[in-house]
């Protein structure tokens, strides 16, 4: 079982997030002394009746002053079972560009919904976008079940709801939980509020869950990042190609091909600091060297010959747009896919999703802050990508403003 | 796709996206550096950087804002490290910067020269004319820290805004900046404390004899443990006792505390930072218990 799990909260604002992983951490005690002093300090200063774990999260000035979450938080915890890296994320539809930053590395999804309010608009959306991030796996919680008195309907209510909807998505995994964050039922242990609740408690979830690799183990693919020419007396003909594998298994002698100039040679082996090694496999980063002496340089990507990713100039992406300008047909971006940078000229805006419905609204010529939606790009030269659901790390990609230097988007390749 | 095994462990994970980070950023940077302090988090970064470029040698060079308040033991050990590497040392000096008449010190009783470092690490990064600049500050030091990206970008004043960070996506690193802009890059982001000791224990890292326990003539100021130095006496009542202790943290002698502690070795270390309660900086720094907000204000001057 891998012992890393990587969580990244999401749902509307208020919906108890920051609160939730506060709880996580007290509860399983991964609370220093002086951390839970300072916000017992602040949440007395600031008159809140009980001690206010979301301040463990939120740990800007601004985000304190007005009881939000702006940006992401990263906290770290461990368990005998597991090691977690928690990501608490920001509900506002404003900051959405931070929720997908904590999204796009996690394994799980923690959706929460207020059982008072149930699924809004802010809730779609982000499950909307943990499925196009292709985030393996979700818990949907359904928090303040305490102000509804623990109520088996509300919760019934709202996990078919969330049924309906999510069916239209690609969540693979789904579990849902009742839990209050505030008092902590359900969170790590068992509630006796819930006797009606068969299912484990949020923590014993994520400490058994067997995690879905979002790794490709069969498509080799090695992205060259930096060539290795130590130029130095004794290593003076060694010549190696370093990069982090992206996809499939490595190995000495294996046939492979340049792309996209096309060259082929064969693996002569693959080094490390630590020495040589058989095998290497996402996410080793190591270097690999030819049998050849090719022209090979940074942007280039080393795969079979048997099995090639396309190299092409015409992408169509799903996008989530990040800025207030909008992404228009004939804008000029710049990209960054995997150790690649190409500039690109949108060819066309092809819908818009509605978040409510799923609909797509092809009546729009314009991606506005925060839309999802499918356009298509020329790019000045080839890229060597898959499809995002085949391999995360070749079928994304950035678009970035060329004047100020600006990320405006995450693309997904389809 | 289920094909078991291939599994990395949880440093190995840490290791190659720490090596992944610094390839990306000598590769599309013109005039990097590596912050080395002789602290053990800079250590860490070092031996990931030192894999990252091997069987080359660093691409970059060391540079060291050095307040003139450090522990000598780790003056004579960041000498010997940049020695061995081949790698060239710039050092950034807060006592040139007083002595020139560029700095003023706060003599008050209390002050210690961690704001002025900033001054000078700025100087540092203009007059070198560096483009980015690797720190070791880990996430799980601070809740400010906590919410800083991988690549931190720094405006001409080599300010950070937390609340306007651009989204930093999967492993797809966006270095762009305009002219006297640079990045602030941590590739140790993912690491924890304990982490950081598993790793020394792992590569058999040297690091400074403080880190571990010895015994010091120390007083107690505002609930931390201080030394008696030249730089660090006890006021009238503040009792001098002998105590087996050790650091945590390594930074400007005059806030930096120190724990009572038997640890003797790294493995001891381990388990003593496995069980402790509090957290290093909370234990340890005065400079950043000022206030609520402290490292956040810190951090946008232009501290690491
Ligand atoms: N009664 C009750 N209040 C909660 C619960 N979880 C969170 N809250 C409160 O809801 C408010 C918003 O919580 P917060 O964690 O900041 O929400 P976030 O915006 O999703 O991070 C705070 O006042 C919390 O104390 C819960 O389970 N029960
Ligand atoms: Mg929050």
């Amino acid at each position: 079982m891998a012992e890393l799990l990587r969580v990244a909260t999401a749902g509307s604002v208020d919906d108890g997030k920051s609160t939730l992983i506060g709880r996580l951490l007290y509860d399983t005690k991964s609370l220093f002394t002086d951390q839970l002093a300072a916000v017992e300090r602040t949440s007395r200063e600031r008159g809140d009746g009980y001690v206010d774990l979301a301040l463990l999260t939120d740990g800007l000035r601004a985000e304190r002053e007005q009881g939000i979450t702006i940006d992401v938080a990263y906290r770290y915890f461990a368990t005998p079972r597991r090691t977690f890296i928690l990501a608490d994320t920001p509900g506002h539809v404003q900051y959405t560009r931070n929720m997908v930053t904590g999204a796009s590395t996690a394994d799980l999804a923690l959706l929460l919904v207020d059982a008072r309010k149930g699924i809004v608009e802010q809730t779609r959306r982000h499950a909307f976008l943990a499925s196009l991030l292709r985030v393996p796996h979700l818990v949907l919680c359904v928090n303040k079940m305490d102000l509804v008195d623990f109520d088996r309907e509300v919760f019934e209510k709202i996990k078919e709801d969330f049924r309906r909807f999510a069916a239209k998505l690609e969540i693979v995994d789904v579990a849902t939980i009742p839990v209050s964050a505030l008092t902590g039922d359900n969170v790590v242990s068992r509630s006796p509020s819930t006797p009606w609740y068969d299912g484990s408690s949020l923590l014993h979830h994520l400490e058994e869950l067997h995690i879905a690799s979002d790794r490709n183990l069969i498509d080799v693919r090695f992205p060259v990042q930096w060539v290795v020419r130590p130029r130095s007396e004794e290593l003076h003909d060694y010549r190696g190609y370093a990069g982090q594998v992206a996809g499939g298994v490595i190995k000495p002698g294996d046939d492979v091909i340049v792309l996209p100039s096309g060259l082929t040679s064969r693996v002569a082996g693959i080094d490390t600091y630590d020495g040589p090694v058989d095998e290497a496999f996402p996410p080793m980063s190591v270097i690999v060297r030819l049998e050849d002496d090719l022209d090979v340089s940074r942007g280039d990507m080393i795969a079979r010959p048997n099995n090639q990713p396309t190299v092409g100039q015409d992408l169509h992406l799903m996008v989530s747009w990040m800025v207030d300008a909008p992404l228009r047909r004939r804008a000029r971006v710049g990209i960054k896919h995997t150790t690649r940078s190409v500039r690109a000229m949108v060819t066309d805006v092809s819908y818009r999703v509605d978040i409510d419905t799923l609909h797509r609204d092809e009546t729009v010529d314009s991606l506005g802050l925060n839309d999802i939606g499918r356009i298509a790009l020329r790019t000045t030269s080839p890229l060597c990508y898959d499809p995002y659901r085949r391999n995360r790390n070749t079928g994304s990609v950035l678009l970035i403003d060329e004047v100020s230097g600006t990320t405006l988007g995450a693309g997904m390749i389809l | 796709m289920p094909v078991t095994g291939y599994e990395l462990t949880h440093l190995q994970m840490l290791e190659a996206e720490a090596i992944h980070i610094f390839r990306e950023v000598a590769a599309e940077f013109e005039r990097p550096a590596l912050l080395f302090s002789g602290g053990k988090d800079s250590i860490v970064m070092l031996r990931v950087a030192e894999k990252a470029f091997w069987p080359a040698k660093l691409p970059f060079p060391l540079l060291h804002i050095d307040t003139g308040h450090n522990f000598d033991e780790v003056l004579a050990f960041r000498d010997r490290r940049a020695t061995e590497l081949g790698a060239r040392l710039v050092v950034g000096s807060v006592q040139a910067a007083i002595d020139g008449g560029e700095l003023t010190e706060d003599t008050r009783p209390g002050a210690s020269r961690n704001q002025l470092q900033t001054p000078v690490l700025l100087d540092s990064i203009t007059d070198n004319r560096f483009d980015a600049v690797f720190g070791g500050a880990r996430r799980d030091e601070e809740k400010a820290r906590a919410k800083e990206r991988v690549y931190s970008f720094r405006d001409e004043f080599g300010q950070w805004d937390p609340k306007n960070q651009r989204p930093e996506l999967w492993s797809l690193y966006n270095g762009r900046h305009r002219p006297g802009e640079h990045i602030r890059v941590f590739p140790l982001s993912n690491w924890t404390e304990l982490d950081i000791w598993r790793y020394i224990a792992q590569e058999r890292l040297e690091i400074p004899s403080i880190y571990y326990a010895h015994s010091r003539e120390t007083f107690e100021r505002d609930g931390m443990l201080l030394a008696v130095t030249p730089l660090t006496q006890p006021r009238v009542g503040e009792a001098v006792v002998p105590r087996q202790v050790r650091y945590r943290t390594v930074g400007d002698i005059t806030c930096t505390g120190a724990v009572e502690s038997t640890a003797a070795t790294v493995d001891e270390v381990i388990a003593e930072v496995a069980a402790t309660r509090i957290t290093e900086r909370g234990a340890t720094r005065a400079d950043d218990r000022v206030s609520e907000a402290a490292m956040e204000d810190r951090k946008r001057e232009g501290y690491f």
